[in-house]
């Protein structure tokens, strides 16, 4: 259940900035951490810290046991079919560059597409441009409609067979927009495609379930949704990691090692080159277990709500333009606005001297701020620890700015 | 809310000079063309200098970004317009002390310029501030070795 509650796990909401109680609404940036979360973390090396796979001692047992707990329950998260399918990375962008180098490399020759939408964020961008680059291959966007979101029919027109890799945003960081990445998921294999998901503003918000999505990779960072930075999780379908050969060499990952030739360990070692991130998927796996018993279906429902409110307080505000969908049901808890002759800096620092922190800039997504013709918004993005009151200070905090301006000029 | 705080940030001549930048527009006889912008934020700044005999004799500056930003640029083109670019480096040092809360040489009139030191007290903001002034001393420099 959400209820009042839930803030007072969040130590961090609990103090004032610049002579206010804080409104914490930027957590598409990243998440605050419950007690939980904290806890977890400060017991994992308080008591059991110890290199994993190695070793008969015992910490070094309850340390492996730890961390290859957190992969089963990032496996039932997700659903993925196995534990071999869930690989610890640092977080989404790591994920990405991983398929392209491992994947792309291998599968992409000249003259083949790559797909991506006017939505992505950087992290889905580059690491596609780059490829594209190496291999002599093309790389196609899929545009948007006008209310910013996509069109399956669009998506029909881009993807040929000569596509190789479909990749798109779940939920996208500036628009809130969530996908169709089932559908697209399907337009991509009818023309012999694999489809990569971008689920890093996805997996905090609603239940993912990539057997049913059917996509090929599924990537999100454990930092958004409650857990620790530095943690993230790629999903890939058993056969195509069989197949796919590791981008990072070295400890952990190898199976024997000669002199001039190694081989590899099972998955999903094999991707896991070096000491891999334990106390992070401690932190993750307590984090999982903290909306688990939330539940997703009423994190999902509380932001449509957060969102129906936001947008409508918002948009009583004369001159306050938001992007994205106008229908709450159609997006996440993410609202990106401007506010007329104010730049989005401007707001941003007039709000955080009343204690609201929001994100002003190109979100990471310079192609989209493109496509909207802004050169930068101002986002307020809110999670299950948000409520109706911090929408009301946000509103009155963009009154004030407004005013503030409205009698410096 | 602290509007008080908020006046140290955006003084009158500030928004002055956002709302009517000085020299703003581009140099068709440029010896110095320079573009930069702020990754992290957006902030574009297009600045173009004619220096002659190591003198600025002329600036220009056109971009978008926030308020501290533009006003930033505005009064940078006016303090190194006609001044050696000597001079114009030194002023740039001032206002980087300026920025990082030092001491600054106040032996040179900074005119404008000192409405900009309360953005030493928002350390999100000092980037904006910085950014005319970092273009400008890319920009000469460049001109000085080629």
């Amino acid at each position: 259940m959400i209820n009042k509650e839930i803030k007072s796990y969040f130590p961090i909401l609990n103090q004032e900035i610049n002579g206010h109680p804080l409104v914490y609404l930027d957590s598409a940036a990243t998440s605050q951490k419950p007690v939980q979360v904290i806890e977890a973390l400060k017991s994992y090396y308080e008591l059991d810290n110890a290199n994993v796979h190695r070793g008969v001692h015992t910490l070094g047992n309850r340390a492996t046991e730890h961390y290859e707990g957190a992969r089963e329950k990032v496996r039932k998260f997700i659903n993925a079919n196995s534990m071999e399918e869930i690989i610890f990375l640092r977080g989404t962008t790591t994920a990405m560059n991983l398929i392209a180098q491992s994947y792309g490399r291998a599968n992409v020759q000249e003259g083949d597409e790559i797909v991506i939408t006017y939505m992505e964020h950087h992290s889905n961008i580059i690491p596609w441009q780059q490829l594209a680059k190496e291999r002599g291959a093309i790389l196609k966007y899929v545009e948007l409609e006008k209310d910013g979101t996509i069109s399956l029919e669009q998506v029909r027109a881009v993807v040929t067979e000569r596509t190789k890799i479909v990749s798109m945003v779940y939920v996208s960081n500036v628009l809130g927009t969530m996908n169709p990445v089932k559908e697209v998921a399907q337009i991509a294999h009818e023309n012999g495609a694999v489809m990569v998901v971008d689920g890093a503003q996805a997996a905090p918000h609603l239940k993912i379930d990539v057997q049913q999505l059917d996509c090929d990779f599924f990537a999100f960072s454990g930092h958004k949704m409650c857990g620790p930075t530095g943690i993230g999780v790629l999903y890939g379908k058993k056969e195509l990691l069989n197949n796919m050969e590791p981008v990072e060499f070295g400890g952990e990952m190898i199976d024997f090692v000669g002199l001039y030739d190694s081989t590899w360990k099972e998955l999903p070692w094999k991707f896991e080159g070096g000491t891999p991130i334990i106390a992070g998927a401690v932190g993750l796996g307590a984090a999982i277990d903290f909306l688990n018993e939330i539940g997703l279906d009423e994190i999902e429902k509380h932001e449509h709500q957060m969102a129906a409110y936001a947008m409508e307080k918002m948009n009583l505000i004369e001159g306050l333009d938001i992007y994205g969908p106008t229908d709450p049901q159609k997006r996440a808890g993410i609202v990106t606005f401007n506010l007329n002759d104010v730049h989005p800096h401007d707001v941003a620092t007039v709000l955080d001297m009343s204690g609201i922190a929001v994100r002003a800039g190109h979100h990471c997504a310079q192609p989209l701020m493109k496509w909207l013709e802004v050169s930068a918004t101002a986002r307020a993005s809110f999670y299950l620890y948000n409520d109706e009151s911090d929408v009301d200070r946000l509103v009155e905090g963009l009154r004030s700015a407004k005013e503030y301006f409205n009698d410096v000029f | 809310m602290s509007s008080n705080n908020l006046d140290q940030l955006y003084r009158r001549v500030i928004m002055d000079h956002y709302k009517t930048p000085r020299n703003k527009g581009a140099l068709e006889n440029n010896s110095v063309n320079i573009e930069m912008n702020n990754p992290t934020c957006g902030d574009r700044i297009q600045l173009t200098l004619q220096v002659e005999d190591g003198i600025v004799k002329d600036a220009k500056f056109d971009g978008e970004g926030c308020s501290i930003s533009m006003a930033s640029a505005s009064m940078m083109t006016q303090a190194v317009k006609g001044q050696e670019v000597d001079t114009a480096l030194k002023l740039s040092g001032i206002f980087s002390d300026m920025m990082l809360g030092k001491e600054y040489d106040d032996s040179i009139d900074l005119g404008d310029i000192e409405a900009l030191q309360g953005v030493s007290q928002f350390p999100a903001r000092i980037k904006c501030a910085t950014l005319a002034w970092k273009a400008m001393e890319k920009g000469v420099q460049n001109e000085e070795k080629s």
